[in-house]
């Protein structure tokens, strides 16, 4: 059911998805990388652990609380980044960050799930809900690095 | 009150957001400002720019004469004795800032107890943490109530004759609660402490009088009042202004500047370092004569029946909470179920209705609330019952947008 087709372009089913069953929910016990990050203008927050062995991420969790734009956000990217080097990471957050700010992007990455929140750039006031759990995320390999 | 008439004194008012005519329900935030303040300031800009207090020639005088009367005006406006104790700031939280910075510093030491309450916004709870932690004295909170106010027996429990400063915010900008205020200034001074109130959720919306009041600091803002942002006001008691120092030093706020010591003005301008907001002044004074025109009584009035309307609505929608007391101010802050305030907020706009999602500058609130965020509406004298039923249609298509992803 729909009443605006506007709002459609936002509130994807696959985000929705992934705001009511998150991936990666949790936190590593063996982390390599622990970071904390809040949106302190809204109040949303992330805690994201990171496995990183030589150079790869092996894996991720997330818990935090935030809206269904940022929660399916941290869920993506946790599902993205698995299995990924850090290199590699980094790009995709590249790629990620020019698909919120509406600017052309790299699409030879298979982007999968992520490609969904494009719709977010026409949301300017939502922008930032999407990019927390990517900026803790580079904030966090850039440390490791 | 006709509104239908005032409306159309707020040009922003008349327009579409996403295709809907624009519902704007966030004047907590900040109001929107009618012809007569805007043309105030343009008129300033166009016909009179010119710096205050110096030179002699004709615009200067003539901007002087604009400044200073509108300090005359909120002097009137807010029942104050005399135009020394009118401070213009940038806001309440300079305001505030001011009073923390200079008067607490001077006059709080280790073992002293500043008291606050747990409904303050942040720019009434940082300042006093940070001169706490400088001074050695100790920040206490009175506690709330389940419906979010206050009662005076714990007020009478909190302070103590250690107590310097009380700290009180005179509307809640979350729960809408009107504190006692003349009443916890009773408190504070049978104690021996000052009392500061922040007034920015108050002043607009009802007739203040700080000298009934009694308080010995009081705090607003004008853009959340009709006026310009970046002018606020901050009232003091003479006796109590006269003691203290300036904490901004430069042009404007001087009497004799030698070598290595210097002296300070009279009161008010020796805390008016540098080039005042001039603009800002007038277009507060501007939004005085607009406020009292309409009449504050009458605001109140109407904005009364807009929370008491907007309440017995709003509750009737499936799965809502709303936050705060039944009696208050022109606001209603909420949670929709499952649904994150910033989803509430976003689907709301989608429907050309503005109001605010977050946490409100007041994060120890939100945590004794138990949530993170909540979405809030808040009402002026522009809003109509027409526009509180537009939000709960669009509250109930949230619901039912949402649903199928529950």
């Amino acid at each position: 059911m729909s009443f605006n087709n506007h709002l459609d372009t936002l509130y994807r089913q696959v985000i929705m998805d992934h705001y009511k069953n998150p991936r990666n929910r949790g936190v590593l016990e063996d982390e390599s990388v622990d970071i904390n990050l809040n949106n302190p203008t809204c109040g949303d927050r992330i805690h994201l652990t990171m496995k990183v062995e030589d150079g790869k991420i092996v894996d991720a969790k997330f818990e935090g609380e935030g809206c269904s734009i940022s929660m399916s956000s941290a869920s993506m990217m946790t599902e993205a980044i698995k299995g990924k080097t850090i290199e590699e990471a980094l790009q995709l957050s590249k790629v990620f960050s020019d698909m919120m700010q509406g600017k052309g992007y790299d699409d030879s990455l298979d982007l999968g799930d992520i490609e969904a929140l494009q719709g977010v750039s026409k949301f300017p006031a939502r922008i930032k809900c999407a990019t927390l759990a990517w900026k803790a995320m580079e904030k966090g390999l850039r440390t490791e690095e | 009150m006709d509104v239908k008439e005032l409306r159309k004194l707020f040009p922003i008012l008349d327009q579409e957001v996403n295709g809907k005519p624009l519902v704007y329900l966030d004047s907590a935030a900040t109001s929107q400002k009618p012809l007569p303040v805007i043309e105030a300031v343009n008129n300033y800009y166009r016909e009179y720019n010119s710096n205050v207090h110096r030179g002699v020639h004709t615009l200067g005088t003539k901007a002087t004469d604009a400044y200073e009367g509108a300090r005359e005006k909120v002097r009137r406006f807010i029942g104050a004795k005399s135009t020394e104790e009118i401070i213009f700031t940038r806001g309440t939280t300079t305001a505030i800032n001011l009073v923390a910075a200079s008067y607490g510093r001077a006059n709080l030491r280790e073992g002293d107890e500043i008291v606050i309450t747990y409904m303050e916004h942040h720019s009434n709870i940082i300042p006093w943490q940070q001169v706490a932690k400088q001074t050695g004295a100790t920040l206490k909170y009175i506690p709330l109530q389940e419906d979010g106010t206050i009662r005076l027996e714990d007020v009478e429990n909190t302070v103590t004759p250690n107590t310097k400063i009380v700290a009180v915010v005179h509307v809640s900008n979350v729960l809408g609660t009107i504190n006692p205020v003349k009443q916890i200034a009773e408190i504070a001074h049978r104690n021996g402490a000052v009392i500061v109130v922040d007034g920015a959720q108050s002043t607009p919306h009802m007739k203040i009088n700080v000298q009934e009041l009694d308080c010995d600091f009081f705090a607003f803002s004008g853009h959340k009042m009709c006026g310009p942002t970046g002018i606020g006001v901050l009232y003091g008691k003479k006796a109590l202004l006269e003691k203290m120092e300036p904490i901004e030093f430069g042009g404007e706020m001087i009497d004799f500047v030698g070598l290595y010591e210097s002296t300070w003005k009279e009161l008010p301008w020796k805390f008016e370092g540098g080039t005042p907001i001039i603009a800002g002044a007038i277009g507060l004074g501007a939004a005085i004569d607009f406020l009292e025109e309409v009449g504050l009584d009458q605001i109140a009035k109407h904005e009364h029946k807009l929370a008491q309307y907007a309440l017995e609505q709003m509750s009737q929608i499936e799965g809502i909470t709303i936050y705060g007391p039944k009696e208050r101010a022109g606001l209603v802050t909420f949670n929709l179920d499952d649904v994150h305030p910033h989803d509430v907020a976003t689907v709301l706009d989608a429907e050309g209705i503005a109001v605010r999602a977050g946490h409100h500058c007041a994060q120890p609130l939100m945590k004794w609330l138990n949530v993170t965020a909540t979405a809030r509406a808040s009402f002026y004298l522009y809003n109509t019952e027409e526009e509180i039923d537009k939000l709960v249609l669009a509250l109930k298509k949230t619901k039912e947008y949402f649903s199928h992803v529950f």
